[in-house]
């Protein structure tokens, strides 16, 4: 089936099996690996989006539901050539290592500093615990957020 | 004719500064492409079927049906392997496809290519296979006398201890001094461990592409490039140089991407169909697609003399490797070689065993054996502390191995092993005060589960020592190679270009080729080329915490070889003019262990032991068994950091690891089936369940090391594991002798 | 496989009697997991997520009208948190906010999970849930649509479109089991409530049994009402916990919330 959407500002067209989930279309579809694919069931936040705001995990998202919605991927947070200051703080505090996690981790910080500009840290373990991180124990993780807070 | 070019003076980026990653820009922007995210014109999609059975023999598999679906270009079985039927890391016991019979639930039985994956999903579904199941060998106690699970017994005759019962991998032993020395005390234990997932969370995935000629470029997400093409090329029947391994983005690794897992699978399926093929596997496959953390059973006595000198440590040890080989043997040595901790101990009688069964197979992860001892001889300690009346840390102390002395291998020590530096550090970071109440829910136990305001909740410390090899061991040929290729670029500087095919899994090894590049040469323009079997000789695998030393020798080789030469030339080149040079390290030279008695036969068996202590602070709410992790210390022996902030955070990952296997972290099974092959019932630490992490580097350089680096990205998942169950005993006054620790433990066991 | 996509109540019950075999997805949050890991091939999707007669919340004369849509964050927003507060503290232990953000009452019901951890507060406040098709509404007590495990009382043709809740304004709580301290399906569960007007205690356990139950005695039974929850539930042994374990675990929540409630 046909489904129109916008993501990162952009109208999109994409032609989806029903079943299909907003990650695989985004993934597979539209040149838009950036949100990963960790679990599939919702339990690691890899994947996660911003749907018309809200952040969601895209694996739990059938794409026939976006149809007329707004996306915005990890591949819509730079600004131009910019990196956003979130991207920009887990690159200065280490809270990088495989990666796999990350942008999602980008996605639920930029949803969670729009929210609350200055999280405290009972926050943002709160605001974060979606997400998975299997490599860095999460430690620089919160230095990103705390940065990025404070930029 | 333009000036030659000339080394620049360097600014930034030197082995010992903190580095940013290379690799962060493209990671934070999505623009990093992992192995999953491959995409070729024309490709196809892979599925593999897997075994409903965790024993089982095949009596027929019927196709017919699945090749006539839509979009399926084609079903695979172990008729169409092309080459060797089977392949294995070590020993070649594991079949490409299964026949005659299958050994373990999930094990791959047919492949599928189609144009969608859900094609590849129905044409799957579509093959009939035809089961008898067969007598299931899953209780490790009963499995060595069971039934043989393999035709032939893999690996014997490999100068381990000759052992011919069935289904034994391998049976060790290691004997010294007088195993049954007498001493004023003795505490005994019996402890037990699940099976623990590497949960890396990239999934296992690649991209096959037919070369054309008959070979194949596989693109995949591994810890070591040329062991996959030499396991490949064989099953394929094709050469080592027609098949191309190429390192594609990974997320994770820990262990679980040493064996094959997709790699042949697809490579068949993109030579039988001329095209490209990917397959994802997904988190409950991917459970299926790797090897585990080897669950354990060990019965430990140690006996000490009133002043806390330790004198006698017996220990058996018993490991469940499942179905096939992997690293089971070098596991199973290593669980026994660490087993009495970094303590000198001069009397020590350590037997492990590792068995073959149904179970999931297990292999390696970080950690390597040395985890599951760990968790013992620690609690062991913890007991003889209790006994004799003396704090654990003075205990530690009192027995702390020191460079001299002698392992229970008999092999001396002689680089740096500052255990007691280690300790001591660790020790006197200064543990915050209890918190006040009320507070928040997600600072008490149960956490965003409400469970309690306060009530029932006790606070406990613990400690914990823990130890390990770095490097591969028992006279394996271990080296790594790199090249470099000096150019000048059109401005007229210097570039160098270096090729190591070491696997980038997150650890952060790009960084360190760059820093030791860097320093080597003084030279700011210095760029990694990618990964592949084609370029560039073996970098053996990212495990056993060898990767930074070992690509560290290579690329300063290689880095010198080069220097030498430009010097020679006069220091400069001319443009179009290029030195290019490829050297190999190898680590100090190690020898095998004398079967019968564990003791070494050369001058060591193993290269170099890092070390790490922990103190840890939970509270547990002890009338609903629910823990809260407050706070930890730790201070590891790293030899040299070459990126403190990526050792910091090898650190606190590592220490998340040991801290999941003490709390939640195992796969179940139930007659050899997972029962829990998902991320919402195999449970790995979240945000709320990772305490502040305080870390201190306990600098000393191993001096046979390039740099004195040591590695570090085991002993923190080693000791942690240990440190958090000592903590758990303090809060609750139990035993808790196995881990996963279950709330019904605490609620419920003895103490 | 084909999908629906209805922009009204009225369309969404048309289609419905049309295609009876039509599976009705909101949130998606257990829906796509067997979408996704193949445990599911429906012939038809009813998204829902269009049908604005179904989303957020509204008050008629003291009586909540919670939109089958209502998601979890929603849920735990006040004023709403304030008139159901054991509804409020169970949303914030559902999943993560990714999953609070997606998933609904609706789909909770829809389920009917035993560890559905919007059911015990539910329960607890009585409510009612309300039911439509093209061939009219009808509401039915939480209890009677709860009938069996992951079973529940909806007709082929039916929608959930509604919970209706007089809220008690009694001190209330919710407690969830779990292994880890966020991102957990229940071991088990609790809802108490004390009802001071009424004289009534009330529990609701979730994970410990079949179906979602509710125990309720009289304001002067409290010393015993602990033991009454724990021996009302039927919990087994799974790879969440054992049956001994749980059983254990109620009593001790029960203790814990009337602990809360009367103090
Ligand atoms: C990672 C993760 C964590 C989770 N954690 C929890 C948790 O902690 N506690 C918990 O209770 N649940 C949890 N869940 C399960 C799930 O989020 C909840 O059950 C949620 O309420 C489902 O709502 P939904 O809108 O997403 O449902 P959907 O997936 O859209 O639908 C669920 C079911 O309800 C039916 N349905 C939906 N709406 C209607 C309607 N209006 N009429 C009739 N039938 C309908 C659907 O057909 C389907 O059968 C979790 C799920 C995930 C993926
Ligand atoms: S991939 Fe969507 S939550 Fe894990
Ligand atoms: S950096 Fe690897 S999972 Fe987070």
């Amino acid at each position: 089936m046909k489904i129109e959407l916008s993501v990162n500002g952009e109208r999109k067209e994409a032609d989806v099996w029903p079943g299909e989930s907003l990650l695989f279309t985004l993934r597979e579809k539209l040149g838009l690996p950036g949100s990963k694919n960790a679990c599939e069931q919702g339990e690691c936040g890899s994947c996660s989006v911003l749907l018309d705001e809200k952040l969601v995990c895209s694996c739990l998202v059938l794409t026939a539901q976006a149809q007329g919605h707004e996306i915005v991927t990890v591949e819509g947070i730079a600004e131009d050539d910019r990196l956003h200051r979130v991207q920009e703080a887990f690159v200065q505090t280490g809270a990088v290592q495989c990666g796999f996690c990350t942008p999602g981790l980008i996605v639920a910080t930029v949803d969670l500093l729009a929210h609350r500009p200055e999280p405290s840290d009972d926050e943002i373990r709160e605001a974060l615990s979606g997400n998975l991180c299997r490599c860095t124990g999460y430690q620089k993780i919160f230095d990103a957020v705390r940065l990025a807070a404070r930029a | 004719m333009s000036t030659p070019a000339t080394r620049r003076k360097l600014e930034l980026g030197r082995v010992g500064e903190s580095v940013k990653r290379v690799d962060a820009v493209p990671k934070v922007t999505g623009e990093f492409a992992y192995s999953s995210d491959l995409f070729a014109a024309g490709m196809l999609w892979g599925h593999t079927l897997r075994s409903p059975h965790a024993h089982a023999r095949i009596l027929s598999i019927d196709i017919s049906e699945a090749v006539g679906l839509a979009g399926v270009h084609a079903v695979l079985t172990h008729d169409d392997v092309p080459g060797d039927k089977r392949y294995g890391l070590e020993f070649p016991d594991q079949p490409v496809l299964a026949f005659d019979r299958v050994r373990y639930f999930g094990e791959p039985v047919a492949l599928v290519a189609a144009e969608h994956p859900e094609q590849a999903r129905r044409a799957a579904a579509a093959i009939k296979v035809e089961y008898e199941p067969l007598e299931l060998v899953v209780d490790p106690e009963l499995a060595a006398d069971q039934p043989a699970i393999h035709p032939q017994h893999w690996t014997q005759g490999h100068g381990y201890r000759d052992d011919p019962r069935p289904n034994v991998v391998r049976d060790m032993r290691i004997e010294r001094g007088d195993p049954d020395a007498r001493a004023d005390v003795s505490v005994e234990g019996y402890y037990e461990l699940g099976i623990q997932d590497q949960a890396f969370l990239g999934p296992e995935s690649g991209l096959a592409v037919p070369d054309g000629e008959g070979g194949v470029d596989i693109y995949v997400a591994t810890q070591w490039l040329h062991v996959d093409r030499d396991q490949v090329a064989p099953c394929l029947n094709l050469s080592r140089e027609q098949v191309r391994i190429h390192l594609a983005g990974v997320g994770g690794a820990f262990g679980g991407r040493e064996d094959l897992s997709m790699q042949l699978h697809a490579a068949m399926l993109a030579l039988h169909t001329n095209r490209p093929v990917k397959m994802v596997y997904n988190r409950e496959e991917s459970f299926f697609g790797h090897v585990h953390r080897h669950p354990g059973r060990i019965w430990a006595e140690h006996r000490a003399n009133r002043d806390g000198k330790l004198v006698c440590v017996r220990m058996r040890i018993l490991l469940d490797g499942g179905a096939y080989a992997s690293s089971s043997t070098a596991v199973t040595s290593n669980a026994a070689s660490f087993a009495v901790g970094p303590y000198a101990i001069e009397n020590a009688l350590i037997e492990s065993t590792c068995v073959y069964t149904n179970n999931p197979p297990c292999g390696a992860m970080r950690g390597f054996g040395a985890v599951q001892t760990c968790f013992a001889a620690e609690a062991q300690m913890d007991k003889l502390a209790a006994e004799l009346g003396m704090d654990p840390v003075e205990l530690r102390l009192r027995n702390a191995l020191a460079s001299g002395d002698e392992l229970p291998t008999g092999q001396k020590i002689t680089g740096s092993m500052p255990v007691e530096e280690v300790i001591r550090r660790a020790a006197a970071i200064p543990v915050p005060d209890p918190e006040e109440l009320p507070r928040d829910p997600i600072r008490l136990p149960g956490g965003a589960g409400n469970t309690t305001r306060g009530d029932g909740v006790q606070r406990g410390v613990g400690f914990a020592v823990g130890f390990k090899n770095i490097g591969y061991s028992e006279g394996f040929d271990d080296y790594t190679a790199a090249r470099v290729r000096l150019f000048a670029d059109t401005d007229g500087d210097l570039v160098a270009e270096i090729y190591c095919a070491a696997a980038e899994v997150g650890q952060g090894v790009t960084n360190v080729i760059l820093q030791t590049a860097r320093t080597e040469l003084e030279l700011e323009n210095v760029m990694l080329a990618p990964g592949t079997t084609g370029e560039v000789g073996s970098a053996g695998s990212a495990s056993a915490s060898r990767m930074t030393w070992m690509a560290t020798g290579a690329v300063q080789a290689a880095c010198r070889a080069v220097r030498d030469e430009l010097d020679r030339r006069g220091g400069g080149l001319a443009s179009g003019d290029e030195i290019d040079l490829e050297r190999i390290y190898r680590h100090p030279r190690t020898g095998p262990l004398e079967p019968e008695t564990g003791q070494i036969t050369t001058e060591r068996a193993h290269v170099s032991f890092a070390a790490a202590a922990m103190r840890v602070v939970v509270e547990v709410d002890v009338d609903l068994g629910l823990t809260r992790v407050v706070w930890i210390g730790t201070a590891q022996d790293v030899g040299t950091a070459v990126n403190p902030q990526a050792v910091y955070g090898q650190i606190e990952g590592g220490t998340a690891q040991g801290l999941g296997l003490a709390l939640m972290e195992e796969i179940q099974t139930r007659d050899g089936l997972i029962t829990n092959a998902s991320f919402t019932d195999y449970l790995i630490p979240t945000a709320l369940d990772m305490p502040p992490v305080v870390a201190e580097l306990v600098e000393h350089p191993e001096p046979e090391a390039p740099f004195g680096v040591k590695g570090v990205g085991e002993p923190p998942t080693v000791v942690s594991t240990a440190a958090v169950m000592s903590a758990m005993r303090a809060a609750t006054g139990r035993e808790l002798n196995r881990v996963p620790v279950k709330p019904d433990d605490i609620v419920f066991s003895g103490s | 496989m084909e999908v629906f996509t209805p922009r009204s109540l009225a369309e969404a019950l048309r289609l419905k009697a049309e295609q009876p075999s039509a599976v009705p997805i909101e949130g998606g949050t257990d829906v796509m997991v067997e979408l996704n890991f193949d445990r599911a091939r429906p012939e038809a999707l009813l998204n829902l997520n269009e049908v604005a007669e179904l989303r957020g919340w509204s008050r008629d004369n003291g009586l909540l009208r919670l939109g089958a849509s209502l998601t979890y964050t929603e849920a735990m927003a006040a004023p709403l948190s304030e008139q159901l507060p054991a509804l409020a503290e169970a949303s914030r232990t559902v999943g993560s906010p990714q999953i609070r953000n997606r998933g609904t009452l609706g789909g909770n019901l829809g389920t009917a999970s035993p560890a559905g951890d919007a059911l015990p507060p539910l329960l607890v406040e009585a409510a009612e849930v309300e039911l439509s098709s093209v061939r009219g509404v009808r509401t039915l007590a939480l209890e009677d649509f709860l009938v069996g495990p992951k079973r529940n009382a909806l007709e082929a043709d039916e929608l959930i479109t509604a919970v209706l809740v007089q809220p008690s304004g009694a001190r209330q709580t919710f407690m969830k089991v779990g292994p880890r301290n966020a991102m957990v399906i229940a071991v088990c569960s609790l809802a108490v409530s004390v009802d001071q007007e009424r004289c009534e205690l009330r529990a609701a356990y979730g994970s410990a049994g079949p179906v979602t139950g509710l125990v309720t005695a009289p304001l002067d039974e409290v010393d015993s009402f602990p033991e009454r929850v724990a021996e009302a539930a039927s919990p087994i042994d799974d790879v969440r916990g054992s049956a001994r374990y749980r059983r254990h675990a109620l009593r001790v929540l029960a203790e814990r919330g009337l602990q809360r409630c009367l103090t």
